[in-house]
């Protein structure tokens, strides 16, 4: 796990995809991202972890520790997989107030929102959505624990 | 010989230069575009006409006296005309101007489906259809109690007309059958379909929206009850489609919707409806649309359905031998008599994932359940890959297209 603030993760995210000029050496570092994903728990796979996007499908499971939000997640699109594979670099482990804050300005700058994350197609932004809705749930236990 | 000359004096090159979009690039790539099963580009005959309309007739239809609402109104209902012509309707009156193929649909399943359809009743559908073509009837069906039967598909994606057979029965009230599958170009028996439904009494839509621009479409011989079809699958403008319905019908059936220009008369007492078809046509009407779709029939009748037919048909035989050569390929939808539709899946990776990695190469087509997710679960599959092709489509551009599929299969494994 990065231990970098999200910035800084995000600036790093940007500074790999700018050695691609074409899109296909985008996305075939993207399916690469996808391949190596795996680590996503077998009974996980259930309909309520499930984020439906109109053609592909996320399952998104997320727990706690230290303070700190552990999401794993995968999908039947490898594309899907690799976007979430740079979205969990960017955002696993943080707090929920960092999750939050989080301008997710990477997914901008590589060109992706132009490309695919403004369509229902693919779930990305449901997902997007969803963590950050993890985020809050988790903001208001850890707030109500500590009073 | 008479293909052969037909073939020679048709050439796709100059056809190509009428549609300004296909000189677009993609990505740095040129625009490869393969996905006129969901809407087709424009020619500039139909772009022109509603510019045209725009900057020197605009006005309201059928309300003013001056010269230019004269001018939009004699447009406006001179089309009617065309588009009976066109699919050998009845008579002009039997034309009703929609927001598409799916507003039609919605029409006839409120306004004829509401008053004749009663509890117990059943309404026939395929597992072929367009959601358009499902959820209507399905919404009606809970309405009244009635029941929603529906036709197998074979292995091949062609209807079980054995099984149809079975189903039909006196309480049948209602068969709506899609005419050239949306999702594997199935070119479905709509005359036999509704020569059956007949004999029982019930009535027939046939969704012709992915058939009138590929063949010629005669209402009068099908004998279908109601044809649905929308104007931005044929070449012509987005927000305009067509009801045909045999007049006696039209006639008894209530109005859909309620407003301007669909009355005689209006007091807080009553009010009196217009006459056919203008009583199915509440509110200003799309004029734009309809001027467009009048220029889109020209086009087409400027082709001709023996060229339009028999290029379409060398771009899908083209295209399904050269991707029958890749081995992870399976192609959905392997009826006898087929249109420009090619569905596939690629084994082993989601549909998406190549429809994304082919836009990158600048070949635009479709990929997911197009709609149609009963036919996909039929299949057992999330989805297809589909290039539906158009009369401007080259055999270069599948080229293209199959070159980059095998890239973006070798770059997903």
């Amino acid at each position: 796990m990065d231990t970098k603030p999200i910035s800084e993760i995000e600036e790093e995210i940007v500074e790999e995809f700018s050695f691609f000029g074409e899109w296909n050496d985008k996305y075939e570092y993207i399916i690469e991202l996808g391949k190596k994903l795996k680590d996503f728990p077998e009974d996980k796979h259930t309909d309520a972890n499930k984020v439906r996007g109109c053609q592909s499908n996320v399952w998104l499971a997320a727990d706690s520790e230290n303070g700190a939000i552990i999401f794993k997640a995968d999908s039947d699109s490898v594309i899907v997989k690799g976007l979430i594979a740079l979205l969990i670099r960017v955002l696993s482990g943080k707090t929920p107030d960092e999750i939050l804050d989080a301008k997710l300005e990477f997914i901008d700058k590589i060109g992706l929102k132009q490309h695919l994350a403004n369509t229902r197609a693919n779930g990305l932004a449901a997902m997007i959505k969803q963590i950050k809705m993890y985020a809050m749930a988790y903001k208001a236990k850890q707030e109500l624990e500590t009073k | 010989m008479e293909a052969a000359l037909t073939k020679q004096m048709f050439d796709v090159e100059t056809l190509r230069k009428e549609f300004p979009i296909l000189k677009r690039v993609v990505n740095g790539k040129p625009l490869v575009y393969l996905d006129n099963a969901a809407t087709s580009q424009k020619p500039l005959s139909v772009i022109n006409a509603i510019s045209d309309y725009y900057c020197n007739y605009n006005s309201n239809v059928h309300r003013g006296v001056y010269s230019i609402s004269l001018e939009a109104s004699d447009a406006y209902d001179c089309t009617r005309d065309k588009i009976s012509e066109f699919i050998n309707a009845g008579s002009a009156s039997e034309i009703i101007f929609t927001r598409g193929a799916t507003d039609a649909v919605n029409l006839v399943a409120y306004s004829y489906g509401l008053e004749n359809v009663a509890e117990g009743d059943e309404i026939i559908v395929s597992e072929m259809e367009h959601h358009a073509n499902i959820v209507p009837w399905q919404v009606l069906c809970k309405k009244k109690n009635a029941v929603l039967k529906v036709i197998p598909v074979n292995d091949k994606g062609e209807l079980i007309i054995d099984e149809y057979k079975k189903l039909l029965n006196n309480k049948t009230k209602i068969v709506a059958v899609v005419h050239i599958s949306n999702a594997l170009g199935t070119i479905n028996p709509v005359k036999e379909i509704t020569d059956l439904a007949h004999q029982r009494g019930a009535k027939v839509l046939i969704d012709g929206a992915q058939a009138v621009h590929h063949m010629p479409v005669d209402v009068q011989d099908i004998g279908a009850d109601f044809y649905t079809f929308s104007g931005h699958k044929m070449y012509g403008p987005m927000g305009i489609g067509v009801l045909y319905g045999k007049l006696e019908l039209l006639e008894a059936m209530p109005p859909y919707q309620t407003g301007g220009d669909m009355i005689i008369s209006v007091s807080f007492k009553g009010t009196t409806y217009n006459e056919v078809p203008v009583k199915f046509e509440a509110g200003t009407p799309n004029v734009e649309g309809v001027i467009g779709l009048n220029k889109a029939i020209d086009f087409i009748k400027s082709v001709g359905f023996d060229v339009i037919n028999s290029h379409e048909q060398e771009l899908i035989n083209y295209a399904t031998e050269k991707i029958s050569e890749i081995d992870e390929i399976e192609i959905i939808g392997t009826a006898k008599n087929k249109a420009s539709v090619l569905s596939f899946v690629v084994r082993g990776q989601h549909p998406m994932d190549i429809g994304i990695m082919l836009d990158t190469y600048g070949v635009a087509l479709r990929t997911g359940k197009h709609c149609t997710e009963p036919l996909m679960d039929r299949f057992s599959i999330p989805g297809t890959v589909r290039a539906s092709f158009a009369v401007y489509n080259t055999p270069e551009e599948i080229d293209i297209f199959i070159d980059a599929l095998k890239r973006t299969i070798k770059a997903l494994k």
